[in-house]
């Protein structure tokens, strides 16, 4: 499965992720510059974390209109996985791939630190390889990742198994139901503040993250490689 | 040359921390008056007037990227503006 990092100006969980995939998923991965208008021949988008046109304006709002986008957007709409991590998730918000907005952490301090998560829903590409309700240890380092939505958008999030992540023990940021991660109603768009590609090797403190990521394989694999 | 006066501030129905601190600031401060402090931000844009209307043009920008809709509202003002 052949993966591209979206790199934009200001991008600096791009090698994070580009090392997840390559040396502890040990699937390809290819970095994709912001300019790029075409993402044929890539199976799945991963949108790193980082400060893109330094959080700018909002964070995500520029990088929002990079050419890129349109081929994200596309990808999207075809189906393909679509993970975006931090100001990945900010950016897959401010496309509208995915509903609601960031505000800043309700304490205003930038969190820096693994968290524990809870899955709430294994029932996607993401997250099947987890239990349902499984504990997770992910690390965290954010100052907007206070989720917001309004009250309809939020039920219907409820309503069709959206929320793929909620922060268990404690919230960090002041997140609206203390979500961590969302999808979009297809499945295929996921975006979440914690860093998986930061927990890929129990040398990094936890190991939890690679999961997410060899559910996208499994996935892919499933759906697109006949077995004889 | 157009000079246009852009407001964005965050929703009534979204908290404003930032504002909140600097209430609390000034009530510490003794500003016992102050009710509500709501933190946002400005900016100014310089326009060459074309066929569009400016308001449509204005509304348009602030829609797409100069405010997030979600939980920002933005107002404007346009002005002559003034050349040295």
């Amino acid at each position: 499965m052949k993966f591209a990092v979206i790199v934009f100006p200001g991008s600096n969980c791009d090698i994070d992720m580009y090392h997840a995939i390559k040396d502890e998923l040990g699937e390809e991965a290819e970095f994709v510059w912001h300019d790029t208008e075409n993402l044929d021949g890539f199976d799945g988008i991963l949108l790193p974390g980082g400060f893109s046109y330094g959080d700018y304006l909002r964070s995500g709002s520029i990088a929002r209109f990079s050419s890129v986008m349109k081929e994200v957007v596309k990808a999207a709409e075809a189906g393909k996985p679509v993970l975006g991590v931090c100001n990945g998730f900010q950016i897959l918000l401010e496309a509208g791939l995915l509903p609601g907005a960031m505000l800043r952490n309700k304490k205003l301090k930038f969190m820096c630190r693994t968290v524990g998560l809870r899955v709430e829903n294994n029932d996607t590409m993401f997250t099947k390889n987890y239990e349902e309700g499984q504990m997770i240890q992910i690390p965290i380092a954010h100052g907007e990742g206070n989720y917001y939505c309004d009250d309809k958008t939020y039920n219907q999030l409820k309503d069709n198994g959206q929320i793929a992540f909620t922060y268990a023990l404690e919230n960090p940021n002041g997140s609206l139901g203390d979500i961590a991660g969302i999808t979009n109603s297809k499945g295929n768009v996921l975006g979440m503040m914690p860093h998986p590609e930061r927990a890929v090797d129990s040398l990094l403190g936890s190991a939890d993250g690679l999961k997410l990521f060899q559910s996208i394989v499994k996935h892919w694999r499933d759906s697109n490689v006949i077995t004889a | 040359m157009m000079k246009v006066k852009i407001h964005v501030t965050l929703r009534e129905s979204v908290l404003d921390p930032q504002g909140t601190a600097v209430k609390s600031s000034l009530h510490a401060l003794n500003y016992h008056e102050v009710q509500d402090v709501r933190i946002g931000k400005y900016l100014e844009v310089l326009i060459e007037p074309t066929e569009r209307p400016i308001d449509d043009v204005v509304k348009e920008m602030c829609e797409k990227l100069l405010a997030n809709t979600v939980i920002e509202d933005y107002e404007y003002e346009v002005e002559e503006a003034v050349t040295t």
